[in-house]
């Protein structure tokens, strides 16, 4: 069986406005509209284009959080996903810990390749993709814009600072995913009727000798400092003057 | 006392300016002494470079042909290695410092402040979660070796005038060849970088094509500033990814920032909130870059453009 493991984290919806609660704790979540991670989704859909092009045979989404994560589980089964997932809990999972958990699961499932997204926007760490790769010890490609499946190895594109980057990678191994890779498909409601039926596995944290999961404390959570509002100006050559008298030009 | 190990960013020639930011954000860990880990095939022209940096108390130099190339799966082991007896082991968060580091954390069994943008004390930092829309205080047990990335837009260089000694190592780690570089391609402009640019014109979706672009080079030409460009202008195929300023693009700080036909999309916003002036150019008054721009100008940016880059040659 030709495998490819996806990960699928429940996250704050990208066009929420985000606040920070009163006590600073965190952020509010209560009533908050919750997706697939937008890089997640550009995962999944890679692994099934791949599936589509007749290179693998099952896409198993991966999923860790609280049993509400579930819902984001089954819009990757409406999506195509074979079957799913869940490492149940409500604690926060540090990237280490996510990177343990995804490493045993591979022993079991072998997959040929782990696709994830480059970060969750959520708490933006970036972190999981490469941990995963160097407790595998596995080739790891980050933030790809274009992904090629060859017989036992790959070609990859991946964004970084001076541009465009491609290596070769020995499968398996562990790909995180940017934005400009794929468009994300949408469910449509036959495919959502059909995940109901799909296979969704429910694991716990203890299932993986985890118990603590948390590595660093949460000192508090501040808003970020604002700009003061500026001057509107009301044509060119104010804007000149107001550049030169902050020696900028 | 600190002691704390900053990874390198070079190109084979050149030190990127990121490491002295590192050395910047390092330095303000009171008591500590911070060395430089230069990993090359031939590291003697960057790490000179290092060695002259104010603060640095000795630049290691790893060399091995294999390192020609920076390549995480092949420096994480040898930073690993090399991290011994270290209390902290920084990198830059660019893309260089984002692929590599967590690897290296995971290498040691620890976990990974990403994006340190303030230093609170010597296990506790400040960094962005929500695309910069909440900063998290972020305490790291004592016991532990303090992995993270610096993000380069929150430090200002460190100072020049060092004379750092400079050492040769051999972490004698055995190195994977699974993963094999094949080439890089950038679109080399002869302008300024848009990451460590002291001026950046930016445009958006507004320009409305490639071509339309061209009055944005201009002025950028005109003003000696690197270009840069919102998601939506890049979705739109006006320029290369490269160029994109945001969130998921470049987090950049420059002294003066001019967004032209830019709206101020939140994720745009966190690119460049660290920019010392902000000036807003858009026909619609009620944009939300104006709520963030110092200077704010309403109107039709292919008048304004041109007639800018005319004023300021006279």
């Amino acid at each position: 069986m030709r495998r490819i493991m996806v990960g699928v984290k429940r996250v704050v919806d990208y066009n929420v406005r985000v606040r920070v609660r009163p006590d600073n704790t965190g952020v509010v979540t209560e009533g908050v509209k919750m997706s697939i991670n937008p890089f997640d989704e550009i995962a999944l859909e890679e692994a099934l284009r791949i599936k589509e092009k007749g290179l693998a045979d099952e896409v198993l989404a991966v999923g860790i959080g609280p049993a509400d994560a579930q819902q984001q589980l089954r819009t990757a089964l409406a999506m195509g996903a074979d079957r799913a997932i869940l490492v149940q809990t409500d604690a926060s999972v540090p990237p280490l810990s996510v990177a343990r958990i995804f490493r045993q699961l591979i022993d079991k499932e072998q997959p040929f390749l782990v696709l994830l997204g480059k970060q969750a926007i959520d708490d933006d760490n970036g972190q999981a993709p490469q941990m995963l790769a160097a407790l595998w010890d596995r080739p790891q490609a980050v933030s790809c814009s274009k992904i090629e499946i060859g017989d036992g190895k790959a070609t990859v594109t991946r964004e970084v600072d001076a541009g465009l980057e491609v290596l070769e990678l020995d499968l398996p191994a562990v790909m995180s995913v940017d934005l400009r890779l794929n468009e994300p498909r949408y469910v449509k409601l036959p495919d959502i009727m059909k995940a109901k039926k799909k296979p969704l596995d429910t694991l716990t944290l203890g299932d993986f000798g985890l118990t603590d999961a948390a590595a660093f404390k949460t000192v508090r959570v501040d808003p970020p400092p604002q700009r003061q509002k500026g001057i509107m100006v009301k044509d060119v050559a104010e804007l000149v003057d107001a550049l030169k008298k902050k020696g900028l030009v | 006392m600190s002691k704390i190990l900053i990874v390198a960013e070079h190109d084979g020639a050149r030190l990127n300016p990121s490491t002295s930011k590192c050395i910047s954000c390092a330095s303000q860990i009171g008591g500590s002494t911070i060395d430089v880990l230069v990993l090359a095939a031939d590291g003697s022209a960057v790490a000179s470079q290092a060695a002259e940096i104010a603060g640095v108390g000795k630049v290691l130099v790893a060399e091995n042909a294999a390192n020609v190339e920076p390549l995480a799966a092949v420096l994480a082991p040898q930073v690993a290695k090399l991290a011994a007896g270290y209390t902290h082991v920084f990198g830059p968060s660019t893309t260089f410092g984002k692929d590599l580091m967590p690897r290296v954390a995971a290498l040691l069994g620890v976990g990974q402040v990403s994006d340190i943008m303030a230093v609170e004390g010597s296990h506790s930092f400040k960094r962005p979660i929500y695309a910069g829309n909440a900063v998290l205080t972020v305490e790291v047990p004592a016991d532990a070796v303090v992995v993270a990335t610096v993000r380069v837009a929150s430090f200002a260089a460190a100072a020049q005038g060092g004379n750092a000694a400079i050492e040769k190592v051999d972490p004698g780690v055995s190195l994977p060849a699974h993963t094999r570089f094949v080439s890089r391609s950038s679109a080399a402009t002869g302008r300024p970088d848009l990451q460590s640019a002291a001026r950046v014109v930016a445009g958006g979706r507004a320009l409305g094509s490639a071509d339309g672009f061209k009055i944005i080079y201009a002025l950028a030409d005109k003003m000696g500033a690197a270009v840069g460009a919102s998601r939506a202008a890049v979705d739109a195929g006006y320029v290369a990814n490269d160029l994109q300023v945001g969130q998921t693009g470049k987090i950049i700080a420059p002294e003066l920032y001019l967004a032209i036909g830019i709206s101020g999309a939140i994720q745009h916003m966190t690119g460049i909130k660290d920019a010392r002036t902000i000036v807003a150019i858009n026909k619609d008054g009620e944009a939300p870059i104006f709520e963030a721009a110092d200077i704010g100008l309403v109107g039709d940016l292919f008048a304004i453009v041109p007639e800018l880059e005319k004023q300021l040659g006279s």
